[in-house]
């Protein structure tokens, strides 16, 4: 059964606009799933859904989300709160942004298990620093009592995948986490995210725009198009034949530098109105329904 | 010299460490650029290539005088600017353009593009402005009505087309591209990739185009250089660097390559 079952999810602006149109997306124990899509397509907001962080102008108007077997819906927002800090964990895109700067690191990493998850902070000290040596920092006692700003991005990234992990969650959503790193750094971090992943057997919710990254670190993906999933398929299947024609034109649209002649095409005008057109009559059913 | 646009010789450039500064007395610099030597032959596009910190954007941004050099000389097309000051610069100007990263920011929000393209055209005191703007329009592919509306209107490929336009509208010898397709999508990042390709061809541009992303350079550029901490540690050929690479930390990076193929050995 799935740890995470995303069932027609449908977000609205305002009540009105959809952002999401019937996403289903299903994530078991220990499964790595990418969500893949070009800015504006929604995937950062199926992840936004699932941990109650959406903007306040957005909203969910249809659907469920079932978490490890309990409607999150059905729960009052009290335990919502509990059972979502309990089991799912986010690692942000910007490690900077997602960091306190006036504080030290240690207590950033505390705080959420003794605030949360009622832990003594003696254990929780003990836990950061057998984290920070698990994601490689060098000199963890060091660097618990830095400030973010002394810190390079890749180790502040470091920092947060151990912070991530540090209530043992059985699901992360890691949203575009290597998008701000140098390529070198980024080959560090996503293998760092796949070793953790795997050791801790943690399901991975994984949202990017770079089919590379896919192609590196996931088992299975959707592939959304204005908040609508086009395609939902294993990466092995969709890297031998994907599936759908959009999904096919973003992947030779996507750079290869081993094959500059077939990479780097557009999307051809042609592919953007048949898919346009999908999600026009998509919402024509779903007013004639309604 | 006359087939060179840009001669470049052991250039150095340093900026102030805020961070070691002692309360008496100057800050200890930092060396960004530690002698640089090479040239950009005319009609040439050359790849900066570099991890952040690697001073490609200093590079470029010394090349076309927006930040002075320490020591060394930059000569375009003959003419040593490297101590040059603005007021000689200026003319100079209308021959080297930039292009910009974010094109959210680097377009005033409160202009329209017609106004944003026409800013450089004025500042030159060019004649028959409007008919310039429209030429420039048309060469990116944007419709003219495009003039009268805001940036916030057009999605970021359109957006990074109107900062290509300012830039080519003075007819410039030499544009400088600084990521300008970063942040883009990857279907509007072929899309811009190509225009780019096709100005160069049809405008007889000097092109050098600073990225991160080493497939993205192969597809435009025919000559590479590679920053590490503020040094050449290669400047070859592409399709030399791409069949053999040679200082190590172009191996790293091509290695460090995501391509979008489950085969690729990745360890």
């Amino acid at each position: 059964m799935s740890f995470l079952s995303i069932q027609d999810l449908t977000v609205r602006l305002r009540g009105k606009t959809p952002i999401l149109r019937r996403v289903s997306i299903d994530v078991a124990a220990g499964e790595v799933r990418a969500l893949v899509g070009e800015s504006g397509a929604g995937k950062s907001m199926i992840g936004k859904s699932v941990l109650g962080t959406l903007p306040q102008a957005l909203g969910i108007t249809g659907g469920r989300i079932i978490l490890d077997g309990e409607d999150l819906e059905q729960l009052s927002p009290r335990a919502r709160r509990q059972r979502i800090g309990a089991k799912v964990a986010l690692i942000p895109q910007d490690p900077l942004t997602a960091l306190n700067p006036s504080r030290r690191v240690g207590p950033q990493i505390t705080n959420r298990l003794v605030d949360i998850l009622g832990w003594s902070r003696k254990a929780a000290e003990a836990r950061a620093l057998e984290l920070l040596n698990e994601v490689h920092i060098p000199d963890p006692a060091r660097v618990m009592r830095a400030y973010p700003h002394e810190l390079s991005g890749g180790m502040r990234q470091r920092i947060l995948i151990a912070s991530a992990f540090a209530a043992e969650p059985k699901l992360i959503i890691a949203d575009e986490p290597t998008t701000a790193l140098d390529v070198t750094v980024q080959k560090q971090i996503l293998r760092l995210i796949a070793e953790m992943q795997q050791r801790h057997g943690t399901a991975l919710l994984f949202v990017t725009h770079d089919l590379g990254v896919v192609s590196k670190v996931c088992q299975t993906m959707s592939v959304l198009y204005s908040g609508m999933v086009v395609e939902d398929t294993k990466v092995r299947d969709f890297f031998a034949s994907p599936g759908h024609p959009y999904s096919a034109a973003l992947l030779v649209a996507t750079p290869k530098y081993t094959d500059p002649d077939g990479s780097l095409t557009p999307v051809p005008e042609a592919v953007i109105r048949a898919v346009e057109e999908e999600v026009a009559a998509f919402d024509r059913r779903q007013e004639g329904a309604a | 010299m006359s087939d060179v646009i840009y001669d470049v010789k052991d250039l150095r450039l340093s900026f102030p460490d805020m961070s070691r500064k002692p309360i008496l007395g100057p800050a200890p610099r930092i060396e960004i650029l530690k002698g640089l030597t090479f040239q950009i032959p005319k009609g040439e596009v050359l790849g900066i290539v570099g991890g952040s910190g690697s001073g490609k954007s200093t590079l470029g941004r010394a090349l076309i005088r927006l930040i002075e050099p320490d020591s060394g000389q930059i000569d375009f097309e003959g003419t040593d600017i490297t101590h040059m000051g603005e007021e000689d610069l200026r003319p100079l100007r209308r021959r080297f353009q930039m292009i910009f990263q974010d094109p959210l920011s680097s377009l005033n929000p409160r202009r329209r593009v017609g106004g944003i393209i026409a800013g450089p055209l004025r500042l030159q005191g060019l004649e028959g402005i409007d008919a310039r703007v429209k030429e420039a329009l048309d060469m990116v592919g944007l419709p003219r009505a495009f003039a009268s509306r805001y940036p916030h209107e057009l999605s970021g490929g359109q957006r990074q087309r109107v900062g290509i336009a300012r830039a080519i509208a003075l007819r410039p010898d030499f544009i400088l591209a600084d990521e300008i397709v970063s942040g883009l999508d990857v279907s509007s990042q072929a899309q811009v990739l190509n225009l780019l390709e096709d100005l160069v061809r049809e405008l007889g541009l000097t092109l050098a185009f600073i990225s991160h992303d080493l497939s993205v350079i192969r597809r435009l550029c025919s000559r590479i250089l590679v920053l590490y901490q503020g040094e050449i540690v290669e400047n070859a050929a592409t399709a030399d660097l791409f069949a053999t690479p040679t200082a190590p930390y172009t191996q790293e990076l091509l290695s460090a390559i995501p391509l979008p193929d489950p085969d690729q050995v990745w360890v």
